[in-house]
């Protein structure tokens, strides 16, 4: 299923997924990305396997337990399971962490109007970066702009091509301050992706540029 | 899975009997090999002595409701109970949701294979080797990424080192990793 994804995420991210110190818009991306590719999910594992590693090491001298905290612990156990299972995937065009977060799949997402047909719907996450659906037309382009920080971009329908390479279901495309690029959606469908930025977007034109504020684009 | 011998698969076994007989005895001896690990953890991560206990006491619960979730061809126990104190650590810290990529990660379908439990267990102690023969410099590096819940620019400022350095010391020790796994 995921024989096709060319465009992958990065070590550094992977680790950071692992080791839990991602913050939740980023994490949504990888949990999203690993849902659709074999090949992080299994990278994924290998760095949880380092995790365990270094926990099974771990020096334990300087936390003693409390005296009565396995029969706490027993205590908690009879008291029954706080959390519900995960809820698998509904069939649709969403991985299972975003129909998490849109309550269903494409019908269900909330979309407003950018401008020139492009439309998008920002997620509820915590503070400190934005994860947005972004809707770009078949053969439309969105807004050329640059990046204050990081954007991290993944097609999830359609396919759209930058400057000088083309990224398609699964493939995630990385940018950085360095990269002003203008994604032109394919012909053939309507785009949609899952975009997390860092810090807001620079739009090169002026009309976006004055809208951003009021778009929090 | 019950009837391999036990150094051959740390812990499974335990986990088997937890999920199959609520064998009481099973998780008081895993207890008492993972729990003070745990908390030592989330003491690293900045909990105080009193929260590391109570989400410590949270995390082995949860080991015991999630037992039938544990599947020993995709990851050892020390993992799986790495991932476990690892998500509650974010919910402690930071009141965050973690988004979990979609199909149950330790769901078996159908009875694990114990040959693919056996390749994955020697796997890790690979791993935990190759880890221990690390120069203590890049060691050091990892093991704040994981255990202080840190950033690689959060890891500069406490350190004082280049944020560039960081990033490549840790490529070093990866890069040394990945050669030690390819050369079993």
């Amino acid at each position: 299923m995921s024989n096709e994804i060319r465009h992958h995420l990065t070590d550094e991210i992977l680790m950071a997924y692992s080791a839990g110190s991602l913050n939740e818009a980023f994490s949504l991306m990888v949990a999203s990305h690993v849902s659709l590719c074999d090949e992080c999910r299994a990278r994924l594992a290998s760095f949880d396997a380092i995790g365990g590693a270094l926990l099974d090491e771990a020096p334990t001298d300087t936390a003693a337990l409390a005296p009565d905290s396995l029969q706490a612990t027993m205590a908690r156990i009879a008291a029954g399971p706080a959390q519900p299972a995960r809820p698998r995937r509904r069939p649709g065009v969403l991985p299972a962490p975003l129909q998490d977060y849109v309550n269903g799949d494409v019908d269900k997402i909330r979309w407003r109007a950018v401008g020139m047909g492009v439309k998008q719907a920002i997620l509820k996450t915590a503070p400190g970066a934005t994860a947005r659906l972004l809707y770009i037309p078949a053969g439309a382009a969105m807004p050329d702009h640059g990046h204050r920080g990081m954007e991290m971009t993944m097609v999830l329908q359609g396919a759209f091509s930058d400057d000088d390479d083309r990224f398609a279901r699964g493939d995630v495309e990385i940018a950085d301050e360095e990269l002003h690029h203008t994604p032109v959606a394919d012909i053939s469908e309507d785009c949609i992706c899952l975009a997390v930025t860092d810090a807001p977007l620079r739009f090169n034109s002026l009309l976006p540029r004055l809208a951003q504020p009021f778009l929090r684009i | 899975m019950t009837d391999l011998p036990p150094d051959r698969l740390p812990w499974t076994g335990h986990v088997s009997r937890i999920r199959e007989a609520r064998d009481q005895d099973a998780f008081a001896e895993l207890f008492q090999h993972f729990a003070p690990r745990v908390k030592a953890f989330l003491m690293k991560s900045g909990a105080d002595a009193t929260l590391a206990e109570e989400c410590t006491q949270d995390v082995m619960a949860t080991i015991w409701h999630k037992a039938h979730l544990f599947d020993p061809t995709r990851a050892s126990v020390a993992t799986w109970i790495f991932t476990v104190a690892r998500n509650r650590r974010i919910d402690m810290l930071r009141r965050q949701r973690r988004p979990e990529p979609e199909d149950l990660p330790w769901g078996p379908e159908a009875e694990p294979d114990q040959e693919d439990a056996l390749g994955l267990q020697q796997d890790c102690d690979h791993l935990r080797r190759a880890m221990g023969d690390l120069p203590q410099a890049q060691r050091d590096l990892i093991e704040r990424a994981y255990f202080r819940d840190m950033s690689h620019r959060e890891i500069a400022t406490a350190t004082g080192l280049p944020l560039g350095t960081i990033k490549s010391r840790i490529r070093l020790a990866l890069d040394r990793l990945r050669h030690a796994m390819n050369t079993v």
